[in-house]
């Protein structure tokens, strides 16, 4: 698909993918590959796939992959565990993050944040340490301290729930990170604050792919490609101004794609 | 592949206390009759008012019979193929440590409770209570200073006579249930705890129970009373070894409250559970009772429930004098075949007064488990509040829970609030903590813990972390 020569190897491969739930085909032949320093940008109509992909880049248990691979720095992690995509550097960030009573923000964090750490041969952060690091990754997101001592997610807005998925990148710092539809339910000053967020943390040497609706959020990050999903497929790969030209025509505008590959 | 992430799968976590200890006992012939409870009462020396509480409650636990209400299913109990009294072999009169069976000492020590002078646990208080006997009491001169009276309750006989004969039975009468009566006829040994008049007792107390012998039930007696404004925080731990036949523990504890003062009674119950297919383990039928009896008493039970194969436990609180305070925070954790029947009663019968009742049960595996809870406002008890909230979570799908609140109120000047939720680990909550680099396996147990917070929050500081701990190694391996 990108045709360019690249210096460095991809970060993450998708190759032919096709999965299925409960014997159900959702995907069906996906191929993406994301090299360092590139912003992806995933669109479709919804139930087209864009999410079930992101699930299945994280290792969602309830999907089967019946063709294909993915490839992370050049490994397959098909038959990877969840926890060992997020650890060696692999973020989802979720389209809505679950409430999880009685665990305090704060303890999740850390514990999350040591995962990795240890993985990376890092020291693990006490909870002082922890609370120096997380203090100074709350600016980036424009957080209350207060958030942390509250049970994660719970009770949060939506708004709040978002920016607490990017506080978790600012921690995790992960080599590639899949944000599905982080700007939905975003208000413009909450969208600006999540998108200025995402821009501090990604670098020449991360990957990002973003899974939106909507062109404002690829006003505040742009995209070097976007792809349009439908049924299963990527069915038509531009660069930035695709977005826009989708917004314009809507997605009916991409059905005669489909006839014509 | 991709891994069945449903939490149905059975405890390969081996039980670490399974172990027994290779020792001399002193066993008497299976089975119950009189002569077994003169012999009891003998050997221990008794005076004849208790000789004659135990043939009482006998021959009361005769015509009885055994509750079927709870709906637990178990192979039904021969009495007379248990032994009632089985204690190790040591000499006749033991006057301090250096004297007691080394293999006993180190029985303790490998539980976590060291008892010698050297090794004993610093801020805690131990009475070591192996089968049919106590064994070593710790700290005894340092409490006896604060005029505290910590011993096991067949000493308390001997040397404190008047306030066994004072109060034994007064909570927990000996007619009061199957199981209570059976343990009054048949009491081997337990713990006894006095508090002076305005005595805070100085470090926390403790009573560890051992069963180590197979065919012999443990039928333990504990007596707490604090005097007028004295406060005492008591702490009680039990394992077992692993045997594949079940034993009975039907233990009673009474706590007697005064005017101000105030007893916190906390429970680790990790007796042995059984195994995966339900062969084994301890059938835990205990009647526990505080009775707040004075003015602004307060008695707070907390406990966590992780082991046997049958719990079958109700901590309760008679609240009698004017703004006494009763409490009961509780976590219940089931696997495998497991049964629990667990919750309290709450008997308000003075005016102004006050019981809050938190329960948090788990199921997993196949377990059964249910809150059984009473709350009575008496016709005198205007003024008085209950407030409850009863939470289940179930780990997969093969368990259930139940609740079973009772409420009786015969004063309409009082208040009473329930609440009950059911909960059930998701799987989008373990992906949630999973794609953020959490093991499955911690994941489940932050869940679990995280649902037990308001209770956890109610134990002893190195209570709570060694509660947190055993529910995470009781759940490992829970997960396929």
């Amino acid at each position: 698909m990108q045709s360019k020569m690249k210096e460095s190897d991809p970060i993450l491969e998708v190759e032919n993918l096709s999965a299925s739930t409960d014997n159900l085909p959702i995907l069906k032949g996906v191929s993406l590959t994301v090299y360092p320093g590139e912003i992806h940008a995933i669109m479709g109509r919804n139930g087209c796939g864009k999410s079930t992909l992101s699930k299945i880049i994280a290792g969602h248990p309830s999907y089967n992959i019946t063709n294909g691979d993915i490839k992370f720095l050049g490994e397959n992690i098909n038959s990877l565990e969840p926890e060992e995509r997020s650890q060696s550097g692999i973020f989802l960030g979720f389209q809505y993050p679950i409430e999880i009573p009685g665990v305090s923000n704060l303890e999740f964090l850390r514990v999350s944040t040591n995962a990795r750490r240890k993985f990376l041969n890092k020291e693990e952060l006490d909870t002082f340490d922890f609370e120096e690091l997380v203090k100074e990754k709350l600016e980036i997101v424009k957080m209350d301290h207060a958030f942390l001592s509250r049970s994660v997610n719970q009770g949060f807005s939506g708004g709040e729930k978002k920016r607490n998925e990017i506080l978790q990148m600012a921690l995790l710092e992960p080599k590639i990170a899949i944000l599905d539809e982080t700007d939905s339910g975003l208000d413009i000053d909450a969208l600006r604050i999540v998108a200025s967020g995402i821009k501090k943390i990604s670098n020449a040497q991360t990957g990002i792919i973003l899974i939106t609706h909507y062109q404002r959020l690829l006003d505040e990050i742009k995209p070097n490609y976007v792809h349009v999903m439908s049924d299963g497929q990527i069915i038509k790969t531009g660069e930035s101004d695709l977005a826009l030209e989708l917004e314009e025509k809507g997605y009916e505008w991409t059905d005669n794609f489909i006839k014509e590959t | 592949m991709i891994k069945e992430n449903l939490v149905k799968d059975v405890v390969k976590e081996p039980y670490k206390y399974g172990f027994v200890t290779d020792i001399e006992t002193e066993k008497i012939a299976k089975g119950l009759n009189e002569d077994i409870i003169r012999l009891i009462s003998q050997k221990k020396e008794e005076p004849k008012y208790l000789l004659d509480f135990r043939l009482k409650a006998f021959k009361k636990w005769q015509k009885m019979k055994e509750p079927d209400w709870a709906g637990l299913g178990y192979k039904q109990i021969d009495y007379q193929d248990i032994i009632y009294y089985s204690a190790p072999k040591q000499k006749e009169k033991i006057s301090s440590l250096d004297e007691v069976d080394p293999k006993l000492l180190e029985t303790f020590d490998k539980l976590g409770i060291p008892l010698t002078e050297q090794k004993k646990l610093t801020n805690v208080a131990v009475d070591a209570v192996f089968d049919s006997v106590s064994i070593a009491t710790t700290f005894r001169e340092e409490l006896a200073e604060h005029g505290v009276i910590f011993c096991s309750i067949s000493e308390a006989v001997k040397n404190h006579s008047d306030l066994i004969e004072k109060y034994l039975g007064t909570v927990v009468p000996a007619s009061d249930n199957y199981f209570a009566a059976l343990n009054s006829a048949v009491f081997s040994d337990g713990s006894f705890v006095y508090i002076p008049k305005g005595v805070t007792c100085p470090m926390d107390l403790s009573s560890y129970f051992r069963i180590n012998s197979g065919d012999s039930g443990q039928f333990e007696r504990t007596l707490i009373i604090a005097e007028e404004s004295s406060s005492v925080s008591y702490l009680e731990g039990c394992t077992a070894p692993m045997f594949d036949t079940n034993t009975l523990h039907a233990a009673v504890v009474e706590l007697i409250a005064l005017d101000d003062a105030s007893i916190k009674y906390s429970t680790v119950q990790n007796w042995y559970a059984g195994d995966e297919e339900g062969i084994g383990g301890i059938f835990n039928f205990v009647t526990k009772r505080g009775k707040c009896l004075g003015k602004r008493s307060k008695i707070s039970w907390s406990q966590v429930e992780t082991g046997s194969a049958i719990t079958w436990k109700y901590p309760s609180c008679l609240l009698l004098g004017e703004e006494s305070v009763g409490e009961f925070y509780s976590v219940a954790l089931t696997n495998n075949l497991q049964q629990a029947d667990t919750g309290t009663k709450m008997i308000h019968i003075g005016p102004k007064t006050k019981s809050t009742i938190v329960s948090k049960g788990i199921s997993a595996g196949n377990s059964k488990n249910s809150y059984r809870g009473l709350v009575k406002m008496g016709t005198k008890a205007t003024g008085s509040r209950n407030y409850s909230q009863c939470d289940s979570m179930l780990i997969g799908d093969q368990a259930s829970a139940n609740t079973f609140p009772y409420i009786k109120s015969q004063q309409p000047n009082s208040e009473i609030e329930h609440e009950a939720s059911t909960c059930r680990i998701s799987e989008d909550q373990l992906f949630y903590l999973q794609s953020r680099g959490i093991e499955f396996e911690e994941a489940v147990s932050m869940m679990v813990s995280g649902f037990c917070r308001d209770v956890f929050n109610q134990l002893p500081m190195e209570f709570a972390a060694e509660a947190d701990k055993l529910l995470a190694l009781k759940l490992e391996g829970s997960v396929g």
